[in-house]
């Protein structure tokens, strides 16, 4: 029992960074119905980034204080920026070009740009997991046996209150309905006078920068990556988008968090570890037989 | 608005349609399914690139503007099939209608205006615009397309699936924004309440302006009676 209530807060830590991976998944899928495979290698990306910013910072130790506020901060905003602006350069050069040609072409676009992404960072970075400092003091807390380490609560935190911000932009702002109408019908929302290029743009923005968040999140939590991170950690957040419903932001979460969940529990068997993977997909076909548009996916037919 | 003339060369959709309309008419565009109605009003929104041609609009051309710049020049279009946002409220469809206007006073005062003129629209407000019927969503689309403030309101059949009734309403409320100084490009299968309410009126075939005269005199032009208006009348 204590083992199970060990691995859920190990779990929810893991979903917690596949959730805003999701995210992104799920905000590109809603609006341009694409798998926006290097998506994945955008939050890798994070990571490194947010290696570059904190060497630049000179950190390469824990920081107490004002200096972690600040430059965690600065960290994590650098980070988003520039992953933010990948994803509109990658949104403006490969995908847009595409965007009334069929389905297959985008996709497969999308793989290339996923390689040309990771051959960039193993260029960058060498093709060996890179360190990633420990900014955190990370003291732990023991409650009835478990052990809670305060990164944990972190990512934890971090996730959320990305979730949250993202939730609030778009419901009540008047770019977040500008996406909303988009994804539902692009001709419809033009002739409201949105302008769909820049809210696809935004799209890829918003979503990229939430995993330049993730990246920094993962490097804090693993104190690691190497440049094909992404590529495991993208199909598990791909999954997790398609387990809450592909286009459902909240199924995104939901499905993030129960991603991380499943993977930390099949750790409780015997070489759990390596049956993970298994075990998420599994769990995965199952539920598309049995809900094939994912747990909050919409079941309302569209009338035209 | 002084006037609109559009001539276009696509491949068979459209072939060097001229139509013009003044300041505070009601035009009416008919024809028969496929003749290039929907394709004609989707050109003037920059839903459709013309090959050739010019689309000028209160003396400036539109013919490269994007959709939503058409928008923000002042046409609003209520599209075929009416196309409302199904996942979202019927108040959410109306603030999108808005979506280029900032002045909230003004907005919030045309919005009363379109819940008074679409009461039903009143009741269902926080409904969401999938779940309403068909007549109940081309009311929307039309209030919707209103919000935005329009000089000129291009309306693809919005008659089309109507009981009598509604369709007897939706061109009273027609005539009333027309008469409330906005100028209106009307198309039609429901010929005859068309040419009744318009000014002048453009008979499409095959991509091709056929006749053009003024509402009265379609109606009672012997060509068009066979063709649209299902004999004399
Ligand atoms: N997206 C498209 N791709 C190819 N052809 C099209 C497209 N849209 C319309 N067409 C063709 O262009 C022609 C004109 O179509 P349009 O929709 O403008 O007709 P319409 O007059 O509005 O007809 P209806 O009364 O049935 O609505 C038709 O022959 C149609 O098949
Ligand atoms: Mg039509």
């Amino acid at each position: 029992m204590h083992n199970v209530l060990q691995q859920l807060v190990n779990g929810l830590s893991l979903g917690g960074i596949y959730a805003l991976i999701a995210l992104g998944y799920t905000m590109v899928y809603g609006i341009i119905e694409l798998i926006n495979f290097a998506h994945g290698d955008v939050y890798t990306l994070g990571t490194f980034f947010s290696l570059a910013i904190l060497g630049l910072l000179g950190v390469s130790n824990q920081l107490h204080g004002t200096p972690l506020v600040i430059d965690v901060a600065i960290t994590v905003i650098g980070a988003m920026i520039l992953c933010g602006l990948v994803g509109v350069v990658i949104e403006r050069f490969a995908y847009r070009p595409l965007r009334n040609a069929p389905r297959l072409a985008p996709l497969i676009t999308a793989i290339g740009v996923s390689f040309i992404l990771e051959n960039v960072m193993q260029l960058w970075r060498g093709p060996s997991p890179v360190p990633f400092p420990q900014v955190f003091p990370n003291p732990a807390w023991v409650v009835g046996g478990i052990e809670i380490q305060a990164k944990q609560m972190m990512v934890i935190l971090f996730a959320i209150v990305m979730m949250v911000a993202l939730q609030l932009f778009i419901y009540n702002t008047k770019l977040g309905k500008a996406m909303r109408a988009t994804a539902q019908d692009r001709d419809a929302a033009q002739l409201m006078g949105i302008n769909v290029n820049a809210t696809i743009a935004l799209t890829f923005l918003i979503g990229s920068a939430l995993a330049g968040a993730a990246g920094f999140v993962s490097g804090v939590y693993y104190q690691s990556t190497w440049f094909f991170n992404g590529f495991n950690a993208g199909l598990k957040a791909f999954t997790a988008a398609v387990l809450g419903g592909i286009g459902n932001l909240a199924g995104a979460m939901l499905g993030g968090f129960l991603i991380g969940l499943i993977e930390a529990l099949a750790n409780l068997f015997p070489n759990g570890n390596q049956w993970s993977n298994v075990v998420v997909f599994s769990v995965l076909v199952l539920v598309l037989i049995f809900r094939p548009s994912g747990l909050l996916g919409e079941s309302l037919p569209e009338k035209v | 608005m002084h006037g609109l003339d559009a001539h276009y060369g696509r491949i068979q959709a459209l072939s060097g349609i001229s139509i013009r309309v003044e300041e505070s008419e009601i035009v009416t565009l008919i024809g028969a399914n496929g003749a290039g109605k929907t394709t004609t009003l989707r050109a003037i929104s920059g839903l459709v690139r013309p090959s050739r041609g010019e689309i000028t609009f209160g003396g400036r051309s539109i013919l490269r503007n994007s959709p939503d710049h058409t928008v923000r020049a002042g046409i609003g279009h209520s599209p075929e099939g009416r196309r409302v946002f199904a996942r979202m409220s019927v108040r959410e469809n109306l603030e999108l209608g808005a979506f280029t206007r900032d002045a909230k006073g003004e907005i919030a005062g045309d919005l009363a205006y379109v819940l008074k003129t679409f009461p039903r629209l009143q009741e269902r407000l926080e409904q969401k615009a999938g779940t309403l019927s068909g007549g109940e969503q081309q009311m929307l689309a039309m209030g919707r397309a209103l919000m935005s403030r329009p000089k000129l309101l291009m309306l693809d059949e919005p008659s089309l699936g109507l009981s009598p009734l509604l369709v007897a309403t939706i061109f009273a409320v027609i005539k009333e924004i027309n008469a409330r100084g906005t100028t209106i490009l009307l198309v039609e299968q429901n010929a005859r309440q068309a040419l009744q309410i318009a000014v002048r009126g453009y008979v499409l075939e095959v991509g091709k302006i056929t006749h053009e005269d003024s509402g009265a005199n379609l109606m009672a032009s012997p060509a068009v009676q066979a063709a649209y208006l299902g004999g004399a009348a």
